[in-house]
């Protein structure tokens, strides 16, 4: 491993100036450092991954490069001139391109209008217009950036929508791109199609800048990787003379277990039986077209799939509440009795009485309420338990007691009760919701995107406890759109898409590109080529179901 | 433009085609009434769509429209100029626009924009009256205007010549010569507006700062700066419509003049879905309201006699029905409302 500042990128001559290099920058904001003295040298022409925890101080230091902050001190050159990035303006004028992890794109202006958008060469929109539309026709083709000008931005898929994010930096003559967890909203199919324009733009001479928190792109994609830690930035090192578990362990500051050790699954009797279960929104939409499931005590199902494919409403059924307005047929039964699809008897505080814990998927939503502090979040659902009660008052000090302890146990980081919930990093929120439902032994389990927004400390110690309920001889149904998560938790895989299960896979012989070919809707999965390889006619699947953004 | 868009414009042709089919004299003399008194309707809901497309909700257009037509009436009157009222008019609008409350307390404070809207008509709604009852001690009205402090009507070239016409002569000589000047600078602020928003690259910044602040940020473009010129653009606006309510509608100020006009204005705003076009023919069917009411105080349908009070609450009616979203869903732009603030 070589010190920040010495590295020189796998295909760029070690004497040309870097394209990026950063001295001693540091950022505080208030008493959080969120920079401290950080060194970087990115060469020119190489993709260089940025990975760290959440809170690390990756987006801090990028927006620096982009200009949205003033850094405390330190020095930014680029391609070996020391510049003042004051704005986004001076940022852009200096060749740099950034894609942000939420899109900054106008719904409803055409691509067009985006890509010009702060870019026109005059009064009059009509000329830039016109150029813009020669442009985008030439990036398209160079670098397979395909996008129809003229179509709405809300009419796109997610993976369309970056491409306009790249394009627009592109239209600004960017050299240097930055993204931010480019990946966290797309398919494999897409991601993988990103991954090959990124490779195309390093071929033509640009420099790439990836943050992210999987370790599998960094592996896959970068010539070069830099680890930022609590503000620092603690190694950076050529891709190829690392590996994962050194990057976690650089990342977390400790050995990291990146693979979930578990037992077989024993599975013994069945808890949960889905039939034809259908769901038609208010809209109409027929959002769930006949799920069949089981779910046996003693094993996990993971449901991948994409965002938007009815995973959100299968779990706001079972949970008890179906979204408002929806129509929903089939049957439900939990250890051999129905669970009521709708009316009376259909809510989650019966479902809770009957032995089903839930951890939903948007926890700052459903599974917490922000400003509530932890002990009051730590009862939610059992408010109305007698340990919690004394008569017809709340026994304050008695759920003060227990939310100490599950967070004593869960390791909820600071270990503070009377902390609102909003104070909390996202992973340790996700532990108090974690804690929660564990703690009270749940016969099914329901999880919904587990470690969506967590910390890698954090995602192996809920995997852990996740195993450790189905080892007691629980069920549980874990929906995750992170395929990794899927395929090192599950017993067994089944996958949906547009409101179906298109198949069921055993994880120990399925493989990435097989799940995500049913992702994507494809089942015919006979001929399915290795791990990473999707051919090229399906890597690029449009028209696939996105949520609303 | 499609035909559910243009829905409000044949309903209005529609109204003025019958009407002057049953009676003719009445109708020019009717829908030339609505031309008048749909210019500061038109004027505000103008002025608030470039506030609201820039994503500043603005409550506050009653005030400084009310706030106008004092500060024009009170110049007008110690000039004897209407021109030197009209500006004064836009200073006053404009003041409150921009330094005094709205935009200092929306943009560059972050505050809440409803609230600094209503603060804006409560300080209009005060200060008019206790500085018009000190300078002019009228109880908070201006000394009538007459000559050169109103805006007269102007006669267009041939109007004398073509009146004899049909068809023609009315519509002409009657409805569109005739008007003072202050009417037609509203009809020309439609296309005007129409073609700064769709087909100048301030339009395209106004609408994304509007619709997602952080995009035209991270564009290297000030959303400050962009916010700050559609407020400054929304004062003037109401500048002229309170300056033409008191010295081109009316010969004066009084108390509380405006009305309600600029919840008027709102409501049609969100009628017209927040389009220039949409809006010329949303505040015509109020404006053509308030003329029915004023021409048939006491509507005798034959069965029952409609009494004026009901006809003069018309307008005020069809904004509640319209607020209520009887008109099918209207989005307005999606970052309105909210100020914004710059996220890591």
């Amino acid at each position: 491993m070589t010190a920040a500042g010495e590295m020189t990128g796998g295909r760029s001559d070690a004497a040309a100036p870097a394209a990026i290099e950063l001295r001693g920058i540091s950022k505080a904001f208030g008493p959080v450092q969120a920079n401290r003295n950080i060194n970087l040298r990115v060469p020119k022409g190489t993709i260089h991954g940025i990975i760290g925890e959440n809170g690390a101080g990756k987006s801090t230091l990028m927006s620096i490069l982009y200009g949205f902050y003033r850094p405390d001190a330190g020095e930014i050159l680029v391609n070996g001139q020391p510049i003042a990035i004051t704005d986004s303006q001076t940022a852009i004028r200096a060749g740099i391109g950034m894609v942000f992890q939420h899109f900054k794109l106008v719904q409803n202006f055409t691509v067009l209008e985006n890509v010009i958008l702060g870019a026109e060469d005059g009064a009059l929109l009509r000329p830039s217009l016109s150029k813009a539309r020669g442009v985008l026709k030439q990036l398209a083709q160079e670098y397979q950036l395909n996008v129809d000008p003229d179509e709405r931005i809300e009419e796109l898929s997610v993976g369309h929508q970056q491409r306009v994010e790249i394009l627009k930096a592109l239209y600004r003559q960017a050299d240097i791109l930055i993204l931010d967890e480019p990946t966290g909203v797309l398919t494999p199919a897409e991601a993988d199609h990103l991954f090959r324009i990124l490779e195309g733009l390093r071929d033509e001479g640009k420099t790439i800048i990836l943050i992210t928190h999987k370790l599998r792109e960094i592996m896959d994609i970068t010539d070069n990787v830099s680890v930022m830690r609590r503000g620092e930035m603690v190694a950076s090192v050529k891709t190829a003379e690392t590996d994962p578990e050194e990057l976690a362990e650089l990342m977390v500051g400790r050995k990291v277990l990146l693979n979930v050790e578990k037992a077989p699954a024993t599975p013994t009797k069945p808890v949960l039986q889905v039939e034809g279960l259908r769901m038609i929104d208010d809209d109409g939409v027929e959002r769930l077209r006949g799920i069949d499931l089981q779910i046996r005590a003693g094993e996990i199902l993971g449901l991948a799939g994409v965002s938007g494919n009815g995973q959100t409403q299968l779990l706001e059924i079972l949970g008890g509440y179906p979204p408002k307005g929806s129509k929903v047929e089939g049957t439900v039964t939990m250890n051999g009795a129905p669970l009521p699809l709708s009316g009376r008897g259909c809510d989650a505080a019966s479902r809770r009485r009957a032995g089903m814990g839930h951890i939903p998927e948007d926890r700052q939503v459903e599974g917490l309420i922000m400003d509530f502090a932890a002990w009051e979040n730590v009862a939610f659902g059992w408010q109305d338990a007698p340990e919690f009660n004394r008569g017809w008052l709340m026994d304050n000090a008695a759920i003060r007691s227990d939310a100490a302890d599950k967070m004593e146990r869960f390791d909820v980081r600071p270990r503070n009760p009377n902390l609102a919930a909003r104070n909390f990093s996202g992973g340790n929120q996700q532990k108090i919701v974690v804690a929660r439902e564990i703690e009270r032994n749940p016969d099914l389990l329901l999880i919904g995107q587990p470690t969506r927004g967590v910390d890698i400390g954090a995602i192996e110690f809920i995997h852990k406890r996740i195993v450790e309920l189905r080892d007691a001889g629980k069920a549980i149904l874990l929906v995750s759109v992170e395929l990794d998560e899927i395929l090192s938790l599950s017993d067994r895989v089944a996958v949906m898409f547009d409101g179906r299960i298109m198949g069921e896979r055993d994880p120990a012989s399925t493989t990435t590109g097989e799940l995500g070919l049913l992702m994507a809707g494809v089942t015919d999965t006979k001929n399915t080529p290795d791990d990473q390889g999707i051919p090229p006619e399906h890597a690029h699947v449009d028209g696939l179901p996105q949520e609303p953004r | 433009m499609r035909i559910k868009d243009s829905l409000t414009a044949i309903i209005v042709v529609a109204i003025c085609l019958v009407w002057a089919f049953v009676d003719a004299r009445a109708a020019q003399q009717g829908i030339d009434s609505a031309l008048r008194l749909m210019t500061p309707l038109l004027l505000a809901c103008l002025a608030g769509l470039y506030s609201e497309r820039a994503g500043v909700f603005d409550i506050g257009l009653e005030g400084k429209m009310l706030m106008a037509a004092f500060t024009a009436a009170s110049a007008a009157y110690l000039t004897g100029s209407a021109w030197l009222g009209l500006l004064a008019g836009i200073a006053g609008a404009l003041a409150l626009s921009l330094s005094l409350v709205h935009g200092l307390a929306s943009i560059t404070f972050r505050g809440n924009q409803l609230i600094a809207g209503v603060a804006i008509n409560f300080l209009a709604s005060g200060l008019t009256v206790l500085v018009g009852q000190n300078a002019f001690g009228l109880g908070g009205r201006t000394p009538s205007l007459s000559g050169a402090g109103r805006f007269n009507p102007i006669d267009l070239p041939f109007a004398e010549t073509l009146s004899g016409v049909p068809v023609i002569g009315p519509i002409y000589s009657g409805l569109i010569s005739g008007q003072t000047i202050l009417v037609y600078v509203a009809f020309a602020m439609v296309p005007l507006t129409w073609w700064v928003l769709f087909r100048t690259r301030f339009g395209l910044r106004l609408r994304a700062v509007g619709e997602n602040p952080a995009s035209v940020d991270t564009a290297g473009v000030s959303v400050t700066r962009l916010r700050y010129a559609a407020v400054a653009i929304c004062g003037v606006l109401t500048g002229i419509a309170g300056a033409y309510l008191a010295t081109g509608l009316s010969a004066g100020f009084v108390k509380e003049m405006t009305a309600g006009r600029g919840f008027i204005a709102l409501a049609a705003l969100i009628f017209a879905k927040w389009k220039p076009w949409q809006a010329l023919f949303a505040t015509f069917l109020f404006g053509l309201l308030e003329a029915i009411a004023n021409l048939y105080p006491n509507l005798d349908l034959g069965i029952v006699v409609v009494p004026s009070m009901f006809m003069n609450a018309l307008p005020y009616i069809l904004t509640v029905i319209i607020l209520a979203g009887f008109v099918g869903r209207a989005i307005p732009p999606r970052a309105g409302g909210e100020p914004y603030v710059k996220e890591r």
